[in-house]
């Protein structure tokens, strides 16, 4: 079996959005909707603070509340563990983006642009009539992830069928791999560092992992 | 852990569900409740505003989905989603009312009343499973939200009956209100007690603390209320309050858990890392 995750190294992260900005490039995502994002933390308190920069997104769960929640079937895993949303048959209802604890799911009813009232070049290009008064959220990068199946090259290794966000991250924080693979980067990765999955006590499995200190598992 | 989360990542009230879909829930519940009140008491029309009730909070969530003309595909997923389930019952409880009033069937009016007991019931699961909202995933919720629209059915049984019957005070609806009404009471004091463990945002469990407070006195002085009017029946005007009270305490009920107390289940992480690499305390944001 295949099971794709994406693993963050929060060691590594210098919370410049670079991800962010290449999503919404992938994407075409309106103002406001961002299926990629990095929190910046503040913890501490004077003269001992932090900032820590945590990228989330879509945890593509294992056991994804939003699947359980859809009345209409529009929310579907594929077999590689990625979690999609069939736009044409979704109702817009936003059951979805009450039941998911990461708040990645989004809904807009109506067109907006970055700039006035009028699309730039790119937003006209991208612009998906069918994206509008439905569910949306990160989907991987479904698009290359598919075209992996097809090509036979690897997600993760080869850039052409890797996530936007991962390709484009500066600092090699972000991984994407299947995580069924012993051999492959993130197996690798998640057995030579300790790590966590955000709000894991929930049940979802979710599909991003977060690496925080060298040595054996959590 | 120590430390305040920075405004760009706090985390509000869930945007998407407002005033339509709390309606559903307002109309739905109260509705559902007028079906088993009309059942118990052997109301032959009542029912039907139980129906219309449960009719009304259904349209008011075709008018808040994005894709309003798609929306019997939200029956295609009864396997899991109570959505899905809640608009199975739907027809199959106005079909029931509708025979029930139309042949003055006691049979029909008993169905009613069980699919209308379903009816609330899915829709409790269903607020139950927005698993992003901690005040909605609290499994208390759900005896909370079926015991309050009930009473609230009861209520406006009641009022129905002072106008369109010659109910002169009869004993069984008034104990039925005060029952129903003492189990919503307690289901919202069981509510507020488990709250916290679902990490529930501090504002939530704030404003939760401010209405459980309000709503708990209304509902007693509702109770003992509907007690005295059964037993004297001079002071049976205020049976109208006491069910007023039953109906709108319910509502503002509904209303407050699915917009005011519905803040989102905040980002947290059980460590954070400190300059040099040094495994430091996680955040998790107080609200």
């Amino acid at each position: 079996m295949t099971r794709y995750v994406m693993v963050v190294d929060l060691r590594r992260c210098i919370g410049c959005q670079t991800c962010t900005a290449a999503c919404k490039v992938a994407n075409g995502t309106p103002p406001g909707v961002q299926w990629r994002r990095v929190l910046d933390l503040e913890t501490g308190s004077y003269p001992d603070v932090r900032r820590t920069f945590v990228p989330v997104s879509c945890m593509h769960c294992g056991n994804p509340p939003c699947l359980e929640a859809c009345p209409t079937g529009a929310t579907f895993k594929h077999e590689d563990g990625r979690v999609g949303i069939h736009y044409d048959l979704c109702i817009g209802c936003a059951y979805c983006a009450t039941a998911c604890p990461y708040h990645q799911r989004f809904r807009v009813t109506r067109q907006s642009f970055a700039y006035g009232s009028e699309p730039t070049p790119e937003e006209a290009h991208k612009f998906d009539p069918a994206r509008l008064g439905v569910s949306s959220k990160c989907t991987f990068c479904s698009d290359r992830i598919d075209l992996a199946s097809h090509s036979g090259r690897v997600p993760g290794v080869d850039p052409e069928v890797t996530p936007a966000c991962v390709n484009s991250c500066i600092a090699g924080a972000l991984h994407f791999g299947d995580r069924d693979d012993p051999a492959s980067n993130v197996s690798r990765l998640l057995e030579q560092n300790r790590h966590f999955r955000m709000h894991e006590e929930l049940g979802t499995d979710p599909g991003v992992y977060y690496l925080y200190a060298e040595g054996d598992r959590t | 852990m120590s430390g305040a989360f920075p405004t760009r990542t706090a985390l509000g009230r869930q945007p998407y569900w407002d005033w339509r879909a709390a309606s559903n829930f307002m109309l739905g519940g109260s509705g559902a409740g007028v079906l088993v009140y009309a059942a118990v008491c052997g109301e032959r029309l009542l029912g039907l505003l139980g129906a219309a009730l449960v009719g009304g909070g259904l349209l008011c969530v075709w008018f808040e989905i994005g894709r309003p003309w798609r929306a019997l595909n939200a029956y295609r997923h009864g396997a899991t989603s109570w959505m899905s389930r809640e608009a199975t019952v739907a027809p199959l409880l106005f079909a029931s009312a509708l025979g029930a009033a139309w042949l003055d069937s006691p049979g029909l009016r008993w169905l009613a009343a069980a699919l209308a007991i379903a009816y609330v019931y899915c829709q409790a699961r269903m607020l139950n499973a927005g698993r992003g909202i901690p005040a909605w995933r609290n499994p208390r919720s759900v005896p909370l939200l079926v015991a309050s629209g009930l009473a609230e059915g009861a209520g406006l049984g009641v009022l129905a009956g002072g106008f369109w019957g010659p109910m002169a005070l009869p004993v069984w609806p008034m104990v039925l209100l005060t029952a129903l009404l003492s189990a919503r009471v307690l289901a919202l004091w069981s509510y507020r007690r488990a709250l916290p463990k679902m990490v529930a945002p501090g504002r939530a469990l704030r404003e939760l603390s401010r209405f459980g407070r309000v709503s708990g006195a209304v509902d007693v002085l509702a109770i003992a209320v509907a007690i005295l009017a059964t037993a004297d029946a001079r002071i049976a005007p205020l049976v109208t309050a006491s069910a007023l009270i039953a109906a709108g305490s319910g509502w503002a009920l509904k209303y407050s858990l699915v917009i005011r107390w519905s803040y989102e289940q905040p980002f947290a992480v059980p460590v954070t890392v400190a300059r040099g690499g040094e495994v430091a305390p996680g955040a998790r944001p107080e609200g």
